[in-house]
């Protein structure tokens, strides 16, 4: 039982944190330019300069 | 104009947004971004690839015609976006998203604590666990269940029943049972099971959602925007950008060749032609001079013209087409959508069950407890978990299929109706035609012809230039340089090639037999004409004959004459009428409507809204006036006819896959409601069900994948 009792609380947090984690990037826009992201990636900054 | 240094900026700067189709490839991304930052008077650009969009920020000084030199100054073609009104619908998705989201959270804690009971947990352990499950269902229900409570109550309000009113019954009644039992130390709590449908169903809704979003990204990317507004002359001669709505009265605005009238009026200077056709759909351009009346929505297309406004906004010709659209729309929105017309059968019938089941327990002399618990077990197998993915589960995989072949489905009711269909009505102009002059003779024309054409084309904005242009460089002809290019209004376009005098103008002599001619003029050589007209889509004739196969019969309602309409009809051998006004295309689909026909109208033009809005299901190619494309169900890309075809046969498929969902999804009820009305189903039955009803309904819909082929 005490056991269970750290363990229960430790996996409830940790999936808080994922489900804020989550909410944080919804709002901060991360997922409204998916296919904008993957190409960005591609782009060689130094070239630009 | 000065540059600033974004650094020093401590005022809020104005920002404008952007569609730019053209844009495909990661270096397109940072030829805008830092290719526009570059630009004197824009601080900053941001793209959105997803949408195809830029946002541009700039000085307030900068207007929209300097900022779209802006853009295709950096090499992109961009037509700017008004603030449009998607930013709820957007927002509503976001929220299904979220409330999912804590749905799914919960989902898995619960069932983690669920399995610990399922496995034997007994005595204080069980209890434990029923009261953290309480912990986190509760406040999930009450976040997650939202959605659902508001819609059940609103059509309650208004005597009506949906979807939501058994599922927010249930959540409802399973909830507080499962807190009762949860008190009482009971066996038996279903939390996981109600979390579980929250999810499953969430899912179904913020699918439907994002399939909305994202077919209404694509259309107002599509959009041109005709005419956001006008040059306007001012008090001392000097001239201003006036957007359309701010446009009054009385105002002289210049308009150039190549553009659209924003406002009704009386031309006072200049002689030009103007191209109604998406007014009226008639093809031949009408001459004006001064003192002739002009509507907005109109194309200038030869020589720039000052015309005296007299109705702007909500006077103007457009206006009375836009009211009469929207009295057509009235129609489509009375139709109730396949998941809410199972849910008008399917509610009363699960609740009949579940009542008759408690009173059946307590007749047979059980415990109103024990047989609450089994009429609570019976809503909980019953509850339209699968239902609820049955539908946009298909619906979004079908309109993926259709997006990725260049077809944009506005929602799945569009889908729905489109199925359905089983007479189309085609307008001409734009539709069955592409709606834009195509040369017709550019074959008899030399290699070096061809290159000097192409680069001359590319100097104009004239619609037969850009026929040329579109035409030569779908040919892969290589432009030739060309030095000391100016255009003269209502002439032609001249240059020096190689030291030679090249031109492109309005032919000399009177060589145009029927319709529309341009002559190309190079030194020292014979000049060559090219002849437009209108040519049929590609694939028209074969999209007939296949709507012909899929049990449609056509028919043409245009606006033009009957000469320019009589070719088109024998070409591809359909029935037409001609010379119709916006009222009588309404009337025409009344009538079959009337007939106990369902019409579906393939339309683009202003004069075509109408008809598109009463339509019982309407497509529109992308070339397609904005009021078109805003009051069709369906938009295609590119210029072939074909789409026209693949999605009602697309349609048609989801329907039948919708169907199959249903029977799986029902087949499952069959067998569970036994077992639960015995009052054998424990939760963990319950949520096997549920979880499994579901993935067999998503496995099914995912056949759909390739439903565009």
């Amino acid at each position: 039982m005490t056991g269970l009792a750290l363990l229960i609380p430790v996996a409830l947090g940790l999936g808080l944190l994922g489900l804020a984690g989550f909410f944080w990037s919804i709002k901060s826009g991360q997922f409204d330019d998916a296919d904008g992201a993957a190409l960005r990636i591609l782009i060689d900054e130094e070239d630009e300069l | 104009m000065t540059a600033v240094t974004p650094n020093r900026l401590l005022i809020e700067l104005p920002v404008a947004d952007f569609a730019v189709p053209g844009m495909r490839c990661a270096g397109c991304i940072s030829k805008l971004e830092s290719g526009l930052a570059l630009q004197p008077g824009i601080v900053n650009a941001r793209v959105n690839f997803t949408a195809k969009r830029v946002s541009v920020t700039h000085l307030p000084e900068m207007t929209m015609p300097q900022l779209l030199d802006a853009i295709s100054g950096v090499g992109f073609e961009a037509v700017a976006i008004s603030e449009n009104s998607g930013d709820a619908d957007n927002k509503e998705a976001k929220r299904l998203l979220k409330a999912m989201a804590v749905a799914g959270f919960a989902m898995m804690n619960i069932m983690l604590l669920s399995v610990s009971v399922w496995s034997g947990a007994t005595g204080v352990t069980r209890d434990l666990f029923h009261w953290l499950s309480a912990l986190i269902a509760l406040p999930t229900i009450a976040y997650s269940g939202q959605p659902f409570f508001r819609s059940a109550w609103s059509a309650l309000r208004k005597g009506r029943t949906n979807m939501d009113v058994p599922i927010s019954i249930g959540v409802t009644i399973t909830t507080a049972l499962s807190l009762y039992e949860t008190f009482t130390h009971g066996p038996h709590a279903y939390f996981d099971g109600v979390v579980m449908l929250l999810f499953f169903l969430l899912t179904g809704r913020w699918l439907d959602a994002v399939m909305r979003d994202r077919a209404r990204d694509g259309v107002s990317a599509l959009l041109k925007q005709t005419a956001a507004g006008a040059m306007v002359l001012q008090p001392g001669g000097k001239t201003a950008w006036i957007e359309a709505k701010a446009l009054e009265p009385d105002m002289v605005m210049l308009v150039a060749a190549g553009e659209r009238l924003a406002a009704d009026g009386i031309v006072t200077e200049g002689i030009s032609s103007f191209d109604l056709s998406l007014l009226t759909g008639e093809t031949t351009a009408q001459s004006v001079v001064v003192g002739s009346v002009v509507h907005a929505g109109t194309l200038n297309l030869d020589a720039p013209v000052h015309v005296h406004v007299t109705a702007a906004g909500a006077d103007t010709a457009i206006a009375d087409i836009a009211r009469l659209m929207e009295q057509a729309s009235q129609g489509k929105s009375l139709y109730v959508r396949v998941a809410d017309r199972a849910a008008r059968l399917y509610a009363p019938a699960v609740h009949t069950l579940a009542a008759l089941s408690f009173l059946g327990w307590m007749v047979a002399g059980a415990g109103w407890h024990e047989s609450l618990l089994v009429a609570v077990a019976v809503l909980i197998i019953t509850c339209p978990c699968a239902l609820g993915l049955a539908v946009p589960a298909a619906q979004i995989v079908v309109a993926g299929a259709l997006m990725r072949a260049g077809i944009l489905v506005k929602d799945g009711s569009a889908l729905e109706r489109l199925a359905e269909v089983d007479l189309a009505m085609f307008d001409k102009t734009g539709t069955l035609t592409m709606g834009r002059p195509t040369p017709t003779n550019l074959v008899d024309a030399s290699s070096e012809q061809k290159s000097v054409l192409l680069a001359l084309a590319r100097a104009s904005r004239h619609p037969l230039s850009e026929g040329i242009r579109r035409a030569l460089e779908g040919e892969g002809v290589a432009a030739a340089k060309i030095e000391q290019v100016r255009e003269v209004a209502g002439a032609g376009v001249y240059a020096t090639a190689d030291g030679r005098a090249v031109s492109l103008g309005r032919p000399d002599t009177e060589i145009s037999h029927d319709g529309l001619a341009s002559e190309l003029q190079i030194e020292g050589q014979p000049s060559f004409a090219a002849h437009f007209s209108d040519q049929l889509r590609p694939h028209a004739a074969a999209t007939l004959a296949e709507l012909q196969a899929l049990g449609l019969t056509s028919s043409i309602i245009s606006g033009d004459r009957a000469e320019s309409v009589g070719p088109v009809a024998r070409a591809l051998g359909i029935t037409a009428q001609t010379s119709m006004l916006p009222q009588e295309k309404l009337d025409a689909i009344a009538r079959q409507k009337a007939a106990g026909h369902k019409v579906l109208m393939v339309g683009d033009g202003l004069n075509d809204g109408p008809a598109l809005a009463a339509g019982y299901a309407s497509i529109a190619p992308a070339s397609a006036s904005d009021a078109g494309q805003n009051a069709a169900d369906v938009v295609f890309m590119g210029d072939a006819l074909t789409p026209v075809a693949t999605a009602i046969r697309a349609a048609r498929r989801t329907q039948h896959i919708v169907r199959q969902n249903f029977i799986l999804a029902i087949g499952y009820n069959v067998l569970a409601v036994p077992l639960a009305i015995a009052g054998y189903v424990t939760p963990l039955i319950a949520a096997a069900a549920m979880s499994g009803s579901s993935l067999v309904v998503v496995a099914n819909a995912l056949r759909l994948k390739n439903a565009a082929k």
